[in-house]
């Protein structure tokens, strides 16, 4: 009996020490390859070489690949900023100021989390199209144009209602007996207190955005313009790759991700799971 | 005096009040707008798009031509068979090895828990271009992959993993599965730690087995969770662009384009016809309302 036991731990050992090797393999293979040239990397080579310098030389030199993580930081923390600030307003008004009217409009927000991206982007693309017209600098080709459709999403306005809901409404009053208007309340009490809420929404909507590929795809057209995402995969898709400077550009701009979630794990969770509760 | 105050008071309140009552309106309805310039416009434009025939601005009205002409779209029809395809077998593959790992990595007695669900969390960080151009290295015709396999002796040859139709659908199933997997576990394990533990004691006493406990008791708890995953991972399934465009490039021939993929070509690629790309958005919406509609059917019923 005590010894089936034993032989079943082992298994369980065993069974996810290689499901995690597999996990884990691409990452491997992503970090030996930075240091290989391009033809080691085609052939799978599994240790690091000697590489590494020329790979970061050709990438500076071929690509804009640092002008695309300036663009990617200013789009990525420019919309967290602004979206959570905009949901949580709204997430905190649907919740501390309840009335049918404000159900009614909720339930609209919702509806749109039905409505596919896929679908979007062609009308889209026609509005931005029409707001070039009216002001260049929020359209077509402009870093504005990545931001501007996701200011307010359903899914950060349904987050924070859900987590206001365990704001203590005590607080409101005591800001009120202070003389704070309803936007005093909300900056000088609310953000404060929720601040968990904040770094788990701010961390989801940085990753999406960090990561967003198809609108900044139709939105941009000029090289000078493009997110990561836009430069790396036209490095992987020209005629003549090379795949070491492709590895060290994907290593480099997945290490600010990676920063954010062996840090903030906690949160990130928190971020992903906690409209669920 | 006091009474004088009081009277003050309320009616000062009065005022606030009203304030207050249009202050949160104001709250609520500046991202309403946003949402309804970006997500509902659009939709409504887009309709009345995809009943117009034409390139560019030249449009002509077509009534429903174009929904007509979806049936017999054979480009049209194969991207919605790939993305079925991938649908079909992708989601459930996935969302079993999520609940597997979840209830693995579950236990109170396990080591290194933290260490083997970060593990399996980890390619939830990678940006889907990334990822999708890791994996195209990896599974080149003489790739790491081929290399194992055959070293391994599973196969003789090497896999044309980018090259053969039916690999190529079977690589993207295999990279999207790696690359949510370990994202739905932590729905799951976080559902599990709010179950009691004294459930599956009773039941450990009752003599119930573990795949019976797994059935009987984790698979109804986790219902809801399932539920929500598998309805995000069919929206997600449904508008796969990333991994085709950067991974297959839709290949070979058709085999990997996905529906998103074909609205972004007709749109993007070739002369754009705006109003059939509508048309094709539209299916989308509708394969999300059919499909999402079932699983709350299927997945509330057998409470």
């Amino acid at each position: 009996m005590k010894n089936e036991k034993r032989t079943k731990r082992i298994a369980t050992y065993v069974f996810l020490i290689l499901v995690s090797l597999i996990f884990f393999f691409p990452f491997y293979f992503l970090i030996v390859s930075i240091s290989n040239p391009s033809i080691d990397i085609t052939r799978g080579k599994l240790l690091p070489g000697s590489h590494l310098i020329e790979n970061f030389k050709t990438m500076i030199e071929t690509t804009p690949i640092s002008l695309s993580i300036w663009n990617s930081a200013l789009v990525s923390v420019g919309q967290t900023i602004i979206s959570i600030f905009v949901s949580s307003l709204a997430g905190y008004g649907f919740e501390v100021h309840p009335s049918r009217g404000k159900e009614v409009v909720y339930n609209i927000i919702l509806l749109s989390m039905m409505i596919p991206f896929a679908a979007l982007m062609v009308p889209l693309f026609r509005l931005f199209g029409t707001i070039s017209g009216i002001a260049p600098a929020l359209g077509i080709d402009t870093l504005f144009g990545v931001v501007l459709p996701y200011v307010s999403t359903a899914f950060l306005v349904f987050f924070f209602r859900q987590n206001t809901k365990m704001f203590p409404k005590e607080l409101i009053e005591a800001g009120r007996i202070d003389g704070l208007s309803e936007l005093g309340i909300f900056v000088k009490i609310f953000i404060p207190t929720m601040k968990t809420t904040y770094a788990a929404a701010g961390i989801v909507t940085f990753m999406n955005s960090w990561n967003n590929y198809l609108w900044p795809l139709i939105v941009l057209q000029s090289p000078e313009n493009y997110t990561v995402p836009l430069v790396i995969s036209a490095m992987g898709s020209g005629y003549t790759i090379d795949y070491g400077s492709v590895m060290i550009a994907i290593f480099i701009t997945t290490i600010p991700t990676a920063i954010i979630f062996f840090v903030l794990q906690k949160y990130f969770v928190q971020g992903m799971v906690g409209s669920l509760k | 005096m006091s009474d004088k105050k009081k009277k003050v008071k309320k009616k000062k309140m009065g005022k606030l009040q009203r304030n207050r009552v249009w202050m949160s309106w104001t709250f609520v309805l500046i991202p309403t707008l946003f949402i309804i310039t970006f997500y509902f416009y659009p939709m409504i434009q887009a309709f009345w798009i995809s009943l117009h025939t034409g390139t560019g601005v030249n449009l002509d009205f077509t009534g429903l031509d174009n929904y007509r002409r979806l049936f017999n779209d054979q480009a049209f029809i194969t991207a919605v068979k790939n993305t079925f395809i991938f649908f079909i077998f992708q989601i459930p593959l996935m969302i079993i090895l999520a609940l597997f790992f979840s209830v693995l990595l579950n236990q109170k007695t396990l080591h290194f828990k933290g260490v083997f669900r970060t593990l399996v969390f980890l390619p939830a960080i990678t940006s889907l271009v990334a990822y999708s151009l890791i994996f195209r290295y990896l599974f080149s015709n003489d790739g790491v992959v081929n290399q194992i396999l055959m070293f391994f002796n599973f196969i003789d040859d090497p896999i044309f993993w980018l090259g053969d139709p039916f690999w190529a659908k079977v690589l993207i199933i295999i990279a999207i599965t790696w690359r949510w997997t370990g994202y739905n576990m932590i729905f799951y394990l976080s559902a599990l730690q709010n179950i009691d533990p004294g459930i599956y004691e009773a039941a450990r006493i009752d003599g119930a087995s573990a795949v019976q406990q797994f059935f009987k008791i984790t698979i109804p708890m986790l219902r809801p969770v399932i539920l929500f995953t598998s309805i995000t991972s069919t929206i997600g399934t449904l508008q796969l662009f990333d991994e085709p465009m950067n991974l297959t490039g839709g290949g070979p021939g058709n085999a990997t384009t996905t529906i998103s993929q074909y609205i972004y070509n007709l749109s993007f690629e070739y002369t754009p016809n705006f109003g059939y790309a509508s048309a094709v958005s539209y299916s989308i919406v509708v394969f999300v309302l059919i499909l999402s509609a079932i699983q709350f059917r299927v997945g509330r019923e057998r409470k």
